[in-house]
């Protein structure tokens, strides 16, 4: 194991203080949130903004021709735009699809392309670390066309083993895989991937909802064709996601939910669906969220995502040292731990004997927050070889001194299972 | 607020260091049924044999946390060689236990429904002997499905055996 990389320059006090859930008491200790792999804190700005909204602005967007309905849906495309050039989408007006959460932007994918574009006979491509978010829908449109599933494998080291590429993208007609594990923290080197995909006429579907908010996406670099994220694991409300795709794969596709606002023109005998990205919005949008969702971005590029992808790195290598150095054996990390630059701030563990159900309770009496179970990864769980794993996950707000809380709970639990 | 000496009380750690009634039994003449908990991804797998309407062998297998597998432990050791009437009306007050009475969410009024058809019967929390111990379970709403993994899985193989349901693999 090495720890080269600098830990981030992260002034984790001053930004700690401004998220208003972090400063009460959790079983009268300091509440310590180790969760943000499933999800973030909100900070006061992105609170402020959106109840700013709420307090003069509310209106439908796209509907009213009064002030504030224009005011409203002026804030809800700017949150439109401002997503998109976040993550260097090339046409951030109509390119970027806001849904109610990365599930649904990947739920989207699999009906919209996969049950119309996707041609027959074409294989789907999956990986053993995929969050079920990127294995059901694709379960459930095989179930119904046929297609056939296969899943690029996950190596000892924790990493994907592209040994087999070669032979497994032969026949394939889309690719689902994530940009970083959920479960092991490994951040995906997706370029060998969407080169093989690419060669064979496949197209990309990248799950972005962790590594967007660690270390921000640039998808005209990273060549994938569409990318799902979500705004409650960056600083961001919940009940708003996104889906970036490429505007000729977007503009292709037939609408997804239908309703009001995906329509051009309604007809009692059918309809002709709105321009993108509108198309595939159907009801009113997540307003509120949007710029809730604009303001985390706002937030996150106020701090620097090189920074927060340097903290994160810096923060899991400490994570890391600390925890091998005082738990020795009793500490079984799940994921990469040489080189930590390709992983994120996400940290899977097991602890002597005890089952992580029964950690995170005594870890909770501590006032200290993580997950445990199987973390939405039923098919990576079993690949492991466990049944649940105690996951300890890092954000913008979590510093040096959490780190060390933690490893003084574990000697808690130890003490208390005996 | 509930502490954790609530939740872990030290017979429950007891039956989880020490499981009773541990292992698989023959399927057949053996019933064997399944049980997840989507939460956590705990298994438990329950073995039974029933031989003339009394529950003559029961075997625990699978994983989880200490509450899952205690209270699995606690309910072999209850209901092994009882009648299968009295182990359904264990299971019938154990889950009543095990409902969240201040927030009715359901238990509750399933088992006040029972009652109104007067097949319940409920036994008091006090007359549970050692089962009473994982009372502390309900003051920790999301680990009450742990608790109640194994009785669920023994419900079903109950009902499965009476209605000739084949026993799964």
């Amino acid at each position: 194991m090495t720890s080269t990389v600098e830990a981030g320059r992260l002034e984790v006090a001053a930004l700690r203080k401004q998220f208003p859930l972090l400063q009460q008491l959790s079983h009268g200790k300091r509440l310590i949130y180790l969760d943000s792999a499933a999800s973030s804190q909100r900070p006061r700005a992105v609170l402020d903004a959106m109840d700013h909204y709420y307090e003069t602005t509310h209106a439908n967007v796209h509907r009213g021709v009064y002030a504030i309905a224009e005011e409203a849906t002026r804030q809800f495309e700017m949150a439109r735009r401002a997503t998109g050039r976040f993550i260097n989408a090339p046409r951030p007006d109509v390119e970027i699809v806001f849904t109610k959460n990365a599930t649904e932007a990947l739920n989207l994918v699999a009906h919209s392309y996969g049950r119309h574009l996707l041609p027959k006979g074409k294989a789907i491509l999956l990986t053993e670390l995929e969050h079920h978010a990127n294995i059901v829908p694709w379960l459930m449109l095989a179930a119904e066309s046929g297609a056939e599933l296969r899943y690029i494998p996950v190596g000892e080291d924790y990493r994907l083993d592209l040994s087999e590429l070669d032979r497994l993208i032969d026949g394939v007609g889309l690719v689902g895989v994530s940009c970083m594990s959920n479960v092991l923290g490994t951040v995906i080197d997706l370029g060998p991937v969407v080169e093989a995909a690419h060669a064979v006429g496949a197209v990309v579907v990248a799950d972005g909802s962790q590594l967007v908010p660690q270390r921000g996406v640039d998808v005209s670099a990273l060549g994938v064709d569409f990318l799902a994220f979500t705004g409650h694991k960056m600083l961001g409300p919940t009940g708003i996601g996104v889906l970036w795709g490429r505007e000729d794969l977007l503009e292709r596709m037939p609408p997804f939910l239908g309703g009001g606002e995906m329509i051009r023109d309604v007809r009692l005998d059918g309809f002709v669906p709105n321009d993108l990205p509108w198309k595939f919005e159907a009801g009113t949008p997540p307003i509120a969220e949007a710029i809730g969702l604009h303001a985390a971005i706002g937030f996150l590029e106020s701090v620097g995502m090189e920074k927060i992808a340097a903290h994160e790195i810096g923060l899991t290598a400490r994570a890391i040292e600390l925890l091998t150095d005082r738990h020795g054996d009793d500490l079984q990390i799940f994921g990469p731990t040489d080189d930590l630059t390709a992983r994120g701030g996400v940290l899977s563990f097991g602890f002597r004997d005890l089952h992580a159900h029964d950690l995170a309770q005594v870890l909770d009496a501590e006032g200290i927050c993580i997950r445990a179970g199987h973390h939405c990864a039923k098919p990576l769980m079993r690949r492991l070889g466990v049944t649940a794993t105690a996951r300890a996950s890092f954000y913008v707000y979590n510093g040096e001194d959490d780190i060390a809380a933690l490893s003084d709970a574990l000697d808690v639990a130890a003490a208390f299972f005996g | 607020m509930a502490g954790l000496e609530d939740l872990y009380r030290e017979i429950i750690l007891d039956h989880y260091r020490s499981p009773r009634n541990r292992g698989e039994l023959p399927v057949p003449p053996a019933h064997r049924v399944e049980g997840f908990n989507p939460l956590c991804g705990d298994e438990v797998v329950v073995y039974l044999e029933v031989n003339d309407g009394t529950l003559t062998d029961l075997r625990i297998a699978g994983q989880g946390c200490s509450i899952s597998q205690s209270s699995a432990s606690m309910m072999s050791a209850t209901v092994k060689g009882r009648p299968v009437e009295e182990a359904r009306k264990l299971i019938r007050s154990f889950k009543a236990m095990m409902s969240i009475r201040e927030q009715s969410l359901g238990g509750e009024e399933e088992a006040e429904e029972a009652d109104a058809r007067g097949e319940a019967e409920i036994m008091r929390p006090e007359d549970l002997g050692e089962l009473a111990a994982l009372q502390g379970v309900v003051k920790f709403p999301v680990r009450i499905k742990c608790a109640t993994l194994s009785w669920n899985a023994l419900a079903q193989g109950l009902d499965e055996i009476a209605a000739g349901v084949p026993s799964s693999d």
